[in-house]
C-alpha cells in the first residue's frame, strides 16, 4: 500500500493507542500508591508488593497457575502442532470437516460453555477435580490457538524441501524434525507462548474444573475483587503483566536477530 | 517399508487431535445435552437419571424413558431467561459495531502508515490482547467508578457538575467488551487493508472521484473479508460474556452467560443451566459456522 499518512490517520492511532493503553498505564501507576484508596493518589509507595509477597494464598495461586500453565502449554503445542499438519497436510481423510470445526469452534465458544461441559464429563467419568482437571481443559482450549498459528505458518511452507529429503533417503519422522520442524520453529515458539499466556489469564474454563486445593491466580483475584477494590490487587496485576511484556518483547527481539542472521547468511551466500 | 511407516505415521498424525478433540471437545457436548433432559435433584451429582453404563440394556431403556424437555419449557415460559437471550444478543450487536467504529480506523491508520512504524504498531495492537481478559476489565473498574478517575477529570474540567454513574450499568459492560475485543477486530482488518492494491484508490481519485466515495467505493468492499471475520470474533464470545457483566454491569444487565454461571453456582441446578447451555449454542451455531467457513476459506487461499 502506498504510504500517504494523512492528519486523520494519525490522529485516529493516537487516540485508538490511548483508548487502549490508558486503563493499563492507571493501573500499574496506582499499584504504587501510598493510600488504601485506588483512585486517589497519596503518594509513591511499594507497600502493596510487600504485603502481596506475604499473603500465602496469592503465591499459592500463583504456583498452580505456573504449573498448570507450563504443563498444558507443552501438551498443547505438541497436539495443536500435530492437528495443523492434518489440517495442512492431509486434505482428505474421513471427518475432515468435523475435525476443522472442532479446531475452530473453540477459538469463539463461550467460555461458559466450554466450561461447562468439560465439567459434566469429568463428573460423568467420576474424575475428582481438581489440578489435573483444569490442565486437561487448558490444553483443550490452547491446542486450537497453537494450531491455528502453525496452520499458518505450514500452508506458506516450500513442500519441495521435505521431497528432497525424502528422495534422499530419509524417513518421514527424521525429515519433520530435520527439515520441517527447524523451518516451522518460530510458529511452534509463538504457539507454545500463546498457550501458556491464553492458560495463565483463564478466569471462567479453570472457575468451572477446578476443585479443591487448584485456586489459579486469576480466581483468586476474581474472589478478591468481588470484595471490593484495593491496590494489593493491582500489584498483583502489575506483576502479570510485566511478566507477560517481558516475554512478548523479548520473544520478538529474539525473532529480529534470528531475521537479521538470516539476512546476513543470504548476504554471505549471494557473494560465494 | 517406507510406505508402511508413511501412512502409520499420517495416522498418528491425524487420529491423535482428533481423539483428543471428540474427547474432551464433542463428547462433552453431547454429555450437556444428556444432563439438559434430566431433573435437579440433592445428591451427588445433582442430577437424575444418571445413565449406569453396568445396568445394561434395560437400565439404559429405563433412564432414557425418565428423560424430558421440562428444562427447555421452563426456559421458554420464563420471560426472564427469554429477556437474558435477547438483551445479551441486543448487547453483543451494538458492542460489536462500536468496535468496528472504533477499531476500523485504527487498522486503516496501521495499514497507511510508513512500512518502518507498522511492526512497532502492530506489536502495540497485540501486546494489550497477551494481558489478562480478568485485569484489562478491572482495570475500568477503577476509572468509571463514581468516585473514580473518569469523574475526577469531567469534574475538574469543569463538564459535569455531578458525578456521572457509569459503572453497574450496560454502558459500562459495552465499554467493557468494545475495549477488550478491539484486538480482535482490528488485526483481521489490518491484514486485508494492508494486502490491499492501494493504486486502486489513486486511480479512483486521479479520474476525479472525491477521497470519502473512494473509499465506500473501493477500500471498504475490499476490506470486507476482515470485517466480516473481525465481527465474528467479537458477536459471538461476547453473547456469553460472563466476566465483563459481571464486574461492569449491575442488576439492570442481564446477560445469558451471567445467568449461566448463577444457575451453576448458586443454584446448583446443573440440568437447567446445561438446558441454558444448549439454547445459546444453538443460537449461536449459525454465526460459528459462518465463521469456520470463513476461516478456512482463508486458509485455503494462502496457498
Amino acid at each position: 500500500m502506498n504510504t500517504t499518512w494523512s492528519r486523520f490517520n494519525i490522529v485516529s492511532l493516537v487516540i485508538g493507542f490511548a483508548f487502549l493503553y490508558l486503563p493499563i498505564v492507571l493501573l500499574v501507576v496506582f499499584s504504587f500508591n501510598e493510600s488504601r484508596l485506588v483512585t486517589v493518589w497519596a503518594g509513591f509507595s511499594t507497600k502493596w508488593y510487600v504485603s502481596l509477597f506475604n499473603n500465602k494464598s496469592f503465591i499459592d495461586a500463583a504456583w498452580v497457575t505456573i504449573r498448570v500453565g507450563l504443563i498444558s502449554a507443552t501438551f498443547a503445542t505438541i497436539l495443536g502442532t500435530l492437528g495443523a499438519l492434518a489440517l495442512t497436510r492431509y486434505t482428505r481423510f474421513r471427518g475432515r470437516m468435523l475435525f476443522s470445526a472442532m479446531i475452530y469452534a473453540p477459538l469463539v465458544m463461550p467460555e461458559v460453555i466450554t466450561g461447562l461441559s468439560l465439567l459434566l464429563l469429568f463428573v460423568a467419568i467420576g474424575f475428582d477435580r481438581g489440578i489435573w482437571t483444569v490442565t486437561l481443559a487448558h490444553i483443550t482450549f490452547t491446542m486450537c490457538f497453537v494450531a491455528v498459528v502453525v496452520q499458518s505458518r505450514l500452508v506458506t511452507f516450500d513442500r519441495s524441501l521435505e521431497e528432497a529429503a525424502m528422495d534422499l533417503g530419509a524417513t518421514p519422522v527424521t525429515t519433520f524434525f530435520k527439515v520441517t520442524l527447524p523451518v516451522i520453529m518460530p510458529a511452534v515458539v509463538s504457539g507454545w507462548m500463546l498457550a501458556f499466556t491464553l492458560s495463565l489469564d483463564d478466569l471462567v474454563i479453570s472457575s468451572f474444573t477446578s476443585g479443591p486445593g487448584a485456586t489459579t491466580l486469576p480466581m483468586r483475584i476474581y474472589s478478591q475483587v468481588r470484595l471490593g477494590v484495593t491496590p494489593e490487587i493491582n500489584a498483583a496485576c502489575t506483576i502479570l503483566i510485566a511478566v507477560v511484556a517481558v516475554g512478548v518483547v523479548i520473544a520478538s527481539i529474539a525473532n529480529k536477530r534470528r531475521e537479521v542472521q538470516k539476512a546476513r547468511d543470504e548476504q554471505a551466500a549471494a557473494r560465494h | 517399508m517406507q510406505k508402511l511407516i508413511a501412512s502409520v505415521v499420517s495416522r498418528l498424525v491425524i487420529s491423535v487431535p482428533y481423539l483428543w478433540m471428540l474427547i474432551f471437545f464433542l463428547i462433552p457436548f453431547i454429555i450437556v445435552f444428556k444432563i439438559s433432559l434430566s431433573q435437579v435433584t440433592m445428591a451427588i451429582p445433582p442430577y437424575t437419571p444418571t445413565i449406569d453404563v453396568w445396568a445394561g440394556w434395560q437400565g439404559l431403556i429405563n433412564s432414557v424413558s425418565q428423560f424430558s424437555w421440562d428444562n427447555y419449557t421452563f426456559l421458554g415460559s420464563d420471560p426472564l431467561y427469554v429477556k437474558a437471550y435477547l438483551s445479551s444478543v441486543i448487547i453483543a450487536a451494538i458492542s460489536t459495531f462500536l468496535t468496528l467504529l472504533v477499531g476500523y480506523p485504527i487498522a486503516y491508520g496501521m495499514a497507511r502508515a510508513p512500512a518502518t512504524v507498522r511492526s512497532t504498531l502492530l506489536m502495540l495492537v497485540i501486546l494489550p490482547f497477551w494481558t489478562s481478559f480478568l485485569i484489562r476489565v478491572y482495570a475500568w473498574i477503577g476509572i468509571l467508578k463514581p468516585e473514580g478517575l473518569l469523574n475526577q477529570f469531567l469534574l475538574w474540567a469543569n463538564v459535569i457538575h455531578t458525578p456521572l454513574n457509569i459503572l453497574n450499568t450496560n454502558t459500562a459492560v459495552l465499554i467493557g467488551i468494545v475495549y477488550s475485543y478491539l484486538p480482535f477486530l482490528v488485526l483481521p482488518i489490518y491484514s486485508t487493508l494492508e494486502k490491499m492494491d492501494y493504486s486502486l484508490v489513486e486511480a479512483a481519485e486521479d479520474l476525479g472521484c472525491p477521497p470519502i466515495t473512494a473509499f465506500w467505493k473501493i477500500t471498504f468492499p475490499l476490506s470486507l473479508p476482515g470485517v466480516v471475520a473481525g465481527c465474528f470474533l467479537v458477536f459471538i464470545p461476547a453473547v456469553g460474556e460472563f466476566v465483563i457483566p459481571d464486574l461492569l454491569g449491575g442488576s439492570e444487565t442481564l446477560m445469558i452467560g451471567k445467568t449461566l454461571w448463577n444457575e451453576f453456582s448458586a443454584n446448583r441446578d446443573w440440568p437447567l443451566s446445561s438446558a441454558v447451555a444448549v439454547v445459546l449454542l444453538a443460537l449461536l451455531v449459525v454465526p460459528i459456522v459462518l465463521f469456520q467457513r470463513s476461516e478456512a476459506k482463508a486458509q485455503e487461499s494462502e496457498k
